[in-house]
């Protein structure tokens, strides 16, 4: 698909849902059903379909011990063994796994190789993308955090604490919170190198620029319902706390950019379990990583492992007898 | 379903997370009731200086725009609701009908976990109240 | 090896530009020098295989069953029940490119459907047309395409266009494995009977004469003798050579491309040496004659067809536990595959060296050691009697093989063994060794003449690192300890970088490796005068 089709449609789809929820909700009236019935049914699609999703992974046996090793292996006790690239135990292959989902260690690693006249290659250690990576993570998951504001009573303290930290700078009223910044710029940033970087624009696909997008579209949202088009955040949380108690309220007036946010959140949940942001229960079961190099210490089962036709030394032997004797090997059968 | 042990640890492990805010008012307690914030005295009037949907939501802009317009432009005259003028002042104007910091301002704004730095500069009145009966008292 | 079709290094047009066309509307054109040629009938059908048959990719007519697309479909299905790795590598792939320049074959070739990302996609597009619902109602928006016959050709080129190295599964988020998808790949084209001949031939030639070159027993004992002559040539002293002998401690295995030609054979010279100066207990076999699996180029049932020998051969002779050669994917499915198909080896015992007691705990269970493991083991305990010295005229660089790299983690090993017995060794470049380590090019089946462009092409970022450390250290030895190494690397190395010469390293070992009631060497194992010896040679001539 060519790319730039593909980056315009997820920008159209996107835009389409953001007319959606201010048609719905500013011209039609229809608060309770983007306050509270798509939102329920979001969460409950997100809920069911990813857990559908791992349990659709699970039921898929894994056959065979493929640890990719990435440094020495446990072998002679006086060999230094790495133990965290090359697990042994399943201690090592926790941490492995944490290092990989809280610090994207792989991605770390990561090389560019650059073609010079010669013909020659050089590599050079390249970090850009675990760090648009790891800012757009971690900036998202403070936003998450962050927003448990609106569905505790009290707040608990270290919500408070993430807010305050977050808004360390105080500029703005109300405070711009840095993850913010960082969100958006993260979110910018993946977005032009899959744009930019031509390899990574002739793989992208509309479902890889939609999810984005979409994001991006959150993020703005909510930025300008903080900063621009404020809401009655206190109404805000009434109706959070009413759909989590299933007694939700539906405030009359909240402004549509507020709903405009809510219906992008609920698109965004509602997607995930049928695309790739599944990466994040799937790297947890990735069978590369989360499996301990020890195989030929620890035999490794495979369910469905069926008996095969083999050529037994019997008929090699009924093969070859005649000559095995001619040049004096043993065989069993004279 | 193979690993299932693994699995379903990690799949509640999931769903403990993103439910959250189904479960901790049940395990934690209730959620507390919105707040109920202190009606000024009806004798001071019943509006304030601008339609109460948009002071429940902006009222933040509103007084860092006062700030910047009585503290850089030294103008102090605010043109509200129904072209009504006010002292643009926070202890002054604001204070003068809501009274308690703790009863108004911060019943909310605990509710919704913000902190405001009014009162980094500005005293408010029960406070100062107070403040002058223990210093009498000494 | 025809290096005569190929421009000069130089002149190889290497072109990262992606095509004007988006990569589903891009043909695939076989061009000569870039594939391989196609399994001869009899080795198919020796394997009892799918449609045997003659054909060429070249031809429109790939002469396939009627059903072939239902058989690919039907086994697809079957795979993504049976692997977990191939049905999550098939979700959860976020396309950030982190791979692309990982894999030697891009970098040396360009192809943008070489980049691990699109090797995976060729298959992941036909999986979400017929496996996920926004695949069946969105098609091409969300990657998704029918399965017809350009795609299989597509696959057929492609999926025999990757190594299995996993070098891009190191770098990967998630892990996300291209070897595994590519076994998947052409296990399914094996269905319909798309398969090379470099892989089958070996494969039918295993599983009837024990090794992938189709010696028969008699063959081998000539070959073996022949060495078992040169050592004496070299050494004076005549080596044993136990085959097939019952009750032995160990059973020897190494690939078969270590006795059948240079510079292999020094190695497996290097093996009958240190085995004879040890005293070790042990035999070889002729029915389990080979360590190399071409199985793991077809399918895991004939991974575990051609790896049974190993076991069942072992059981037969009586022996307590397992020595393996020099062999890289080889070591793949000694270590990752051999004890959870052929095992539990119970009959066996725990691997102890009987020379430094020295347990072999990591191979506790598939009783199957490296030897690098054992060498290694036996120098640090000063059990032999070394003289690097001998080597001097070797100045050594060591390419880790893929998967003794990154699907075994032996990596400090062999590298204790040559500088043992090596005085002059130097590391190429970071992110060309270890665990980062490139390919030569031509693993995984892809070794063949036919394919030769496609090999220099994907050997480039090997033999560009080779070329650094010639450059700065005078290199001229290009260590492995592969069997496809050798043989690929050598034409690899006439290529990129013609004064360098390829070895295993037990050849450097035994080169070593002082003798009990040896005569004085004057030349190593490939014949060349020892350094300071050049002289008396000549003396001798006169």
């Amino acid at each position: 698909m060519n790319p730039w089709y593909s980056v315009l449609i997820s920008l159209f789809i996107v835009i389409g849902l953001v007319l959606i929820a201010l048609i719905g909700v500013g011209s039609i009236g229809l608060n309770s059903l983007f306050g509270v019935y798509i939102p329920y049914v979001a969460f409950a699609v997100f809920i069911i379909g990813f857990i559908w999703r791992v349990v659709e992974w699970a039921r898929a046996p894994v056959p065979f011990k493929i640890p990719t090793t990435g440094g020495q292996g446990k072998s002679l006790p006086w060999m230094k063994h790495e133990k965290l690239d090359s697990p042994f135990t399943t201690g090592q292959v926790i941490v492995r796994m944490l290092l990989e989902v809280f610090l994207f260690r792989s991605l770390f690693r990561n090389v560019k190789g650059e073609l010079r006249g010669g013909p020659r290659l050089t590599f050079a250690s390249s970090k850009w993308l675990w760090l648009f990576g790891i800012l757009f993570h971690y900036s998202f998951l403070t936003i998450v955090l962050r927003h448990l504001r609106f569905f505790t009573e009290p707040v608990p303290q270290w919500v408070q604490l993430i807010s305050s930290l977050d808004g360390f700078f105080e500029i703005l009223v109300p405070t711009f919170f840095l993850t913010d910044a960082a969100f958006l710029l993260a979110a910018t940033l993946l977005f032009l190198r899959r744009v930019v970087i031509p390899q990574v624009r002739y793989i992208s696909l509309p479902n890889d620029y939609f999810p984005l997008l979409l994001i991006l579209g959150i993020g703005i949202s909510g930025i300008l319902m903080r900063q621009v088009f404020h809401v009655d955040l206190e109404k805000v949380k009434e109706l959070a706390i009413g759909l989590a108690a299933f007694s939700p309220t539906v405030p009359k007036e909240l402004g549509s950019v507020f709903y405009v946010h809510l219906f992008l959140v609920s698109v965004l949940a509602a997607y995930i379990p049928w695309s790739k942001i599944m990466h994040a229960a799937g790297v947890f079961m990735s069978p590369t990583r989360n499996m301990a190099n020890n195989n030929r210490a620890v035999r490794h089962i495979n369910p469905w492992n069926y008996p095969v036709k083999v050529h037994t030394y019997e008929e090699y032997e009924d093969d070859f007898r005649a000559k095995m004797k001619e040049v004096g090997l043993p065989v069993d059968k004279e | 379903m193979y690993n299932a042990g693994k699995v379903i640890i990690g799949i509640l492990i999931f769903l403990g997370l993103f439910t959250y805010p189904i479960w901790s008012p049940i395990v934690l307690g209730k959620a507390g009731p919105p707040p109920q914030l202190e009606k000024p005295d009806p004798a001071k009037g019943k509006v304030c200086v601008e339609a109460t949907d948009y002071m429940r939501s902006t009222h933040m802009s509103l007084l860092n725009n006062w700030r910047d317009w009585v503290v850089r432009d030294g103008n102090r005259i605010y043109t509200g609701l129904e072209g009504k003028k006010y002292n643009m002042s926070l202890q002054n104007t604001c204070l003068d009908c809501h009274k308690s910091r703790e009863k108004f301002c911060d019943r909310c704004h605990n509710y919704v976990n913000v902190s405001p730095r009014c009162w980094e500069c500005h005293i408010e009145p029960e406070y100062k109240q107070q403040q002058a009966v223990a210093w009498r008292s000494k | 090896m025809s290096l005569e079709g190929l421009p000069k290094p130089e002149n190889l047009h290497i072109d990262f530009e992606a095509p004007q066309t988006d990569w589903m509307e891009t043909p695939t054109t076989f061009r000569s020098g870039t594939f391989s040629f196609p399994a001869a009938p009899k080795n198919i059908k020796y394997m009892g295989m799918a449609n045997p048959r003659e054909w060429s990719p070249t031809e429109e007519d790939w002469k396939l069953p009627d059903n072939w697309r239902q058989i690919i479909l039907d086994g697809l299905k079957e795979r993504l029940e049976k692997f977990r790795s191939f049905r999550l590598f098939m979700d959860i792939c976020v396309r950030c490119g982190a791979c692309a320049d990982k894999c030697h074959f891009f970098l040396g070739g360009g192809d943008p459907k070489n980049m691990p990302v699109l090797r995976a996609e060729l298959l992941r597009s036909v999986y979400r047309k017929d496996y996920t619902l926004a695949g069946k109602i969105l098609g091409r928006m969300v990657g998704a395409r029918d399965l017809d016959l350009k795609v299989l050709k597509e696959w057929f080129y492609y999926f025999y266009q990757c190594t299995e190295c996993r070098r891009c599964s190191l770098y990967c988020p998630y892990g996300i494995d291209t070897a595994e998808i590519t076994m998947i790949g052409r296990e399914l084209l094996n269905l319909v009977g798309l398969n090379i001949n470099w892989v089958q031939e070996p494969v039918a030639n295993c599983f009837r004469t024990g090794n992938h070159l189709g010696i028969p027993p008699h063959g081998l004992i000539d070959m073996w003798e022949f060495c078992v002559d040169d050592i004496e040539n070299v050494t004076g002293i005549r080596v044993d050579l136990p085959v097939n002998r019952k009750g032995a401690e160990i059973l020897m295995v190494t690939p078969s491309g270590d006795y059948f030609a240079d510079p292999g054979t020094y190695t497996f010279m290097g093996y009958l040496m240190l085995f004879h100066e040890l005293g070790l207990d042990y035999t070889w076999s002729t029915y389990a004659s080979e360590g190399g699996n071409f199985g793991l180029f077809t399918s895991h049932e004939t991974i575990k067809r051609l790896n049974a020998k190993i076991y069942a051969e072992a059981k037969r002779l009586g022996v307590k536990w397992i020595l393996g050669g020099e062999c890289g994917h080889m070591w793949r499915v000694i270590h990752q595959y051999m004890d959870t198909m052929n095992g539990p080896a119970d009959f066996l015992e725990v691997p102890k060296s009987p020379f430094t007691g020295t347990v072999f705990e990591n191979a506790r269970s598939s009783k199957m050691v490296h030897i690098t493991e054992f060498t290694s083991d036996l120098i640090k305990h000063g059990k032999l009697n070394l003289d690097p010295s001998r080597n001097d005229k070797v100045i050594a660089t060591y390419h880790d093989s893929c998967n003794t790299a990154r699907a075994a983690g032996l990596l400090d090993e062999p590298r204790y063994v040559i500088k043992a017995v090596c005085n002059n060794f130097y590391e190429m470049p970071e992110n060309t060794i270890r665990e980062e380590t490139f390919c030569c090019g031509g693993g995984a089946g892809l070794g063949n003449d036919e394919n030769i462009e496609m090999r220099m092409r994907g050997g480039f970022p090997r033999a560009n690192a080779v070329n650094y450390v010639r450059d700065e250290h005078g290199v001229n030895r290009l260590l492995c300890m592969c069997a496809i190494d050798r043989a690929t690397l050598t034409a690899l190395m006439h290529y990129w970088a013609p004064d360098v010469e390829v070895g295993g390293i037990h050849e450097l070992v035994a080169n070593a490796l002082i003798m009990k009631g040896e005569d004085e060497r004057k030349t190593d194992l490939r014949g060349e005068p020892l350094p300071g010896m050049e002289d008396m040679e000549e003396e001798e001539d006169v």
